[in-house]
């Protein structure tokens, strides 16, 4: 994999030729970690395919396994006590496949990752200048002057005020939201083709959420990358991601094009996530419908489908098949359900108390 | 409840000649009718500054007044720095106040003494953010559910038990599976659970929720709104519910307080200032908010700027630096807190909406007609 972009083209044009592989395709992937506990399968048997310019929204509560997912597909997990099987094709190259030295090829030339936390992925003892500079200079060999300069504009175009003093900043002196905007300079300083935003707004300020939200997708149009936006939020993916992937338990429950699977969802877990989230059209002290329970064990998850001991809608079949992720109706809407939402009308009674059960072992 | 008239009001500072406070603050007067008859909290010029490097003060509270009235829900909300959770830890003096006075049910918190404090403490009781944290790890459930009435020797421990029993049941954990386990055993909705438990052994009048759910997931998020809304019910409490969440906030309150940087900007039921904002803050605050439904309309351009520091705040308003109708009056002089309509106030120079007749007290009366209401235009960079 040669760098074919050099500097001050950063925003290279999309060159990909009718035929050639999709950008990311990831087939049939599975990662586990071994535990003293047993084998936890964080991310078990995920297939997709996003093509270039497109923005997918990757949808979970926390232990869905959407974050494994992510650094799987970037190959940045660590190697001791990890089960991975299954490919990860990045323009047609197995990413799993890569020795350690190729990968850092591949890492903030072609793919690059936004983290949640700015504060801990920036380097606190390295000024901005130099963690920008850095990746130019490695990747694109560019000149100390050249890098300089590439990452005062860089700044600039991420909103950064005064960008040539903010060279000389340590993380420490910038806000969350400054910091964030570093973190996304970064990794956009070598012209990715995938930008990777794990949870990239969780810990700022809902009016810098909406920034951060902006900028991101201005850059993403911009150069026409790919991006994975990896959220807890439906609500930041609703009105950002072409696609939108929801897991549960390790596995693809529903995925499909943003507007159908919104309009008419199919899984009941989907459904039941949207109903939990308070609306601000919702009158005061509506009650909210929580889902009851929590998420399964990973090292044994149940029998037959995974949401069902909490699904309103679980059938006798649900226990005892898994459910194969099937498309629907709608073209490219698939979902993971016997009883998809709807099928059904005798439906289960809901408790209006939530009641947990007793702890977790 | 009835609002009261401002002549009546027995605590009410509306006719109270300002004072200056300390760091230069001068308290405003009051509005009439921002205190109610029979209030249970009553917030007044509260101000609390922490010490900074090199002499200067954080202004984390400047000159906050509210109050809660018996069986309501406040919700206090506000993005980080605003001083929320300060002004919910300055109340049972978790943080001293650095002037103001805070007076629940009768009694003027800040002016009491250690022990007399602790005895008051009894009645409001706190629920922080990160249940895990909260609970010590090295105890069992049943003995961090029943230190409250072990400190104060309530009941003997026969009876003891039996209210640890009916609390944990009463917030939805079975008992016999949970009592004798340690909070690492537990998810953070569990925990939280086990935290309001905690909190409700004292029998409190007020119970301050500081970001209860925020570190939750939105499924066990949903599960504790409506566990508090059961318990609030069942032991008659009056809440004072802190978060960032502006659509969390709007199911649980029955009113709400927006902040920003140490000051009240809106302060208003919540039907009402979530249709008709008038402070630009908030109009912005629920601008911001994503909506999970790609139909709906993302027609507000977020606003832009990042918050100010609390060490060096802004003259005058305080949002002015990012207010798309800033004028230089808001550079100048401090808005003060005015009525706008019936139970709605506002902290604004230039209001947007009004929910009713604008009052002639405070300085509405002589400002100019209402700005244009914020630009609807869509982002260019949206996809």
């Amino acid at each position: 994999m040669s760098l074919l972009h050099k500097a001050g083209r950063l925003a290279f044009p999309d060159v990909e030729a009718p035929g050639a592989p999709p950008l990311l395709e990831v087939d049939d992937l599975h990662t586990s970690f071994r535990t003293p506990l047993g084998l936890v399968r964080a991310v078990d048997g995920v297939s997709f395919t996003l093509q270039r310019g497109r923005t997918m929204g990757l949808v979970g509560e926390s232990g869905s396994g959407k974050t494994v997912l992510s650094r799987s597909i970037m190959g940045l997990l660590p190697r001791a006590n990890l089960e991975r099987s299954g490919r990860v094709l990045f323009s047609g190259h197995d990413i799993t496949a890569m020795r350690p030295r190729e990968l850092r090829q591949v890492w903030g030339a072609h793919i690059a990752m936004v983290f949640q936390d700015p504060m801990t992925a920036l380097n606190p003892v390295v000024r901005i200048g130099r963690q920008i500079t850095e990746h130019l200079r490695l990747h694109l060999s560019m000149s100390r002057s050249e890098a300089r300069e590439t990452a005062i504009a860089l700044l600039n175009s991420v909103g950064i005020p005064e960008p040539r003093a903010r060279l000389r900043s340590y993380p420490f002196q910038l806000s969350g939201g400054m910091r964030q905007r570093v973190m996304i300079a970064i990794a956009l300083a070598c012209g990715p083709k995938l930008l990777l935003a794990d949870e990239p707004t969780t810990g700022l300020d809902v009016t810098i959420q909406a920034q951060i939200l902006d900028l991101l997708a201005a850059q993403q149009a911009e150069r026409y990358m790919a991006m994975i936006l990896v959220t807890h939020d439906l609500g930041v993916v609703a009105g950002r991601a072409d696609d939108v992937v929801v897991m549960y338990a390790g596995k693809i429950v529903e995925m499909g094009p943003t507007n159908a699977l919104f309009s008419d969802v199919k899984m009941p877990y989907t459904e039941a996530l949207l109903a939990s989230i308070p609306r601000l059209t919702d009158p005061v002290h509506t009650r909210l419908s929580a889902i009851e329970g929590r998420p399964p064990d990973l090292v044994s998850p149940p029998h037959g489908c995974r949401f069902a001991p909490r699904c309103r809608y679980v059938q006798a079949r649900c226990t005892e098949e898994e459910p194969p992720l099937v498309e629907g109706d709608t073209p490219g809407h698939l979902f993971a359900c016997w009883f998809p939402v709807g099928s059904i009308t005798t439906r289960g009674p809901r408790p209006t108390t939530a009641a947990q059960s007793g702890p977790s072992s | 409840m009835t609002v009261s008239d401002p002549a009546t009001a027995p605590q009410s500072a509306a006719t109270a000649a300002p004072r200056p406070g300390p760091g230069g603050i001068a308290a405003a007067p009051l509005p009439p009718g921002l205190f109610h008859d029979g209030a249970v909290l009553t917030v007044e010029h509260l101000v609390v500054e922490f010490p900074a490097p090199r002499g200067r003060r954080v202004h984390a509270v400047s000159d906050v007044s509210f109050d809660v009235r018996d069986g309501e829900t406040l919700g206090l909300v506000g993005e980080s720095g605003c001083g929320k959770s300060t002004t919910g830890r300055a109340i049972i003096r978790v943080d001293r106040p650095t002037s103001g006075r805070v007076v629940f049910d009768g009694t003027e918190l800040t002016a009491l003494g250690p022990e007399a404090l602790r005895r008051a403490r009894t009645r409001i009781q706190l629920i922080f953010q990160d249940p895990i944290s909260s609970l010590n790890p090295r105890r069992r459930v049943r003995d961090i559910v029943a230190e409250p009435l072990a400190i104060w020797q309530r009941g003997t421990p026969a009876e003891r038990e039996q209210r640890v029993r009916d609390a944990i049941t009463a917030v939805g954990l079975d008992y016999d599976a949970a009592a004798d386990r340690r909070p690492h055993e537990f998810s953070g909705g569990q925990c939280q659970r086990i935290s309001i438990a905690r909190a409700l052994m004292l029998d409190p009048k007020v119970v301050i929720c500081d970001e209860p759910v925020s570190a939750l997931d939105v499924s066990v998020q949903a599960q504790i709104l409506n566990l508090l809304e059961d318990m609030k019910a069942r032991y008659g409490l009056t809440l004072l519910f802190i978060a960032h969440d502006l659509a969390v906030v709007r199911n649980i309150s029955d009113r709400v307080a927006v902040m920003y940087l140490g000051r009240l900007c809106e302060l208003g039921p919540s039907d009402d200032v979530y249709a008709r904002p008038a402070h630009p803050y908030t109009v912005a605050l629920l601008a911001s908010i994503p909506e999970p439904d790609p139909a709906a309309a993302r027609n507000v351009t977020p606003i832009a700027g990042d918050i100010p520091s609390p060490i060096d705040p802004p003259s005058g308003c305080r949002f002015r630096t990012r207010c798309p109708f800033a004028q230089q009056r808001c550079t100048d002089e401090v808005p003060p807190l005015t009525a706008i309509g019936p139970e709605r106030f506002v902290a604004c120079h230039f209001p947007l909406a009004t929910s009713g007749p604008r009052s002639s007290a405070g300085s509405a009366g002589s400002s100019p007609e209402p700005a244009p209401p914020i630009q609807v235009d869509t982002p260019p960079t949206a996809p």
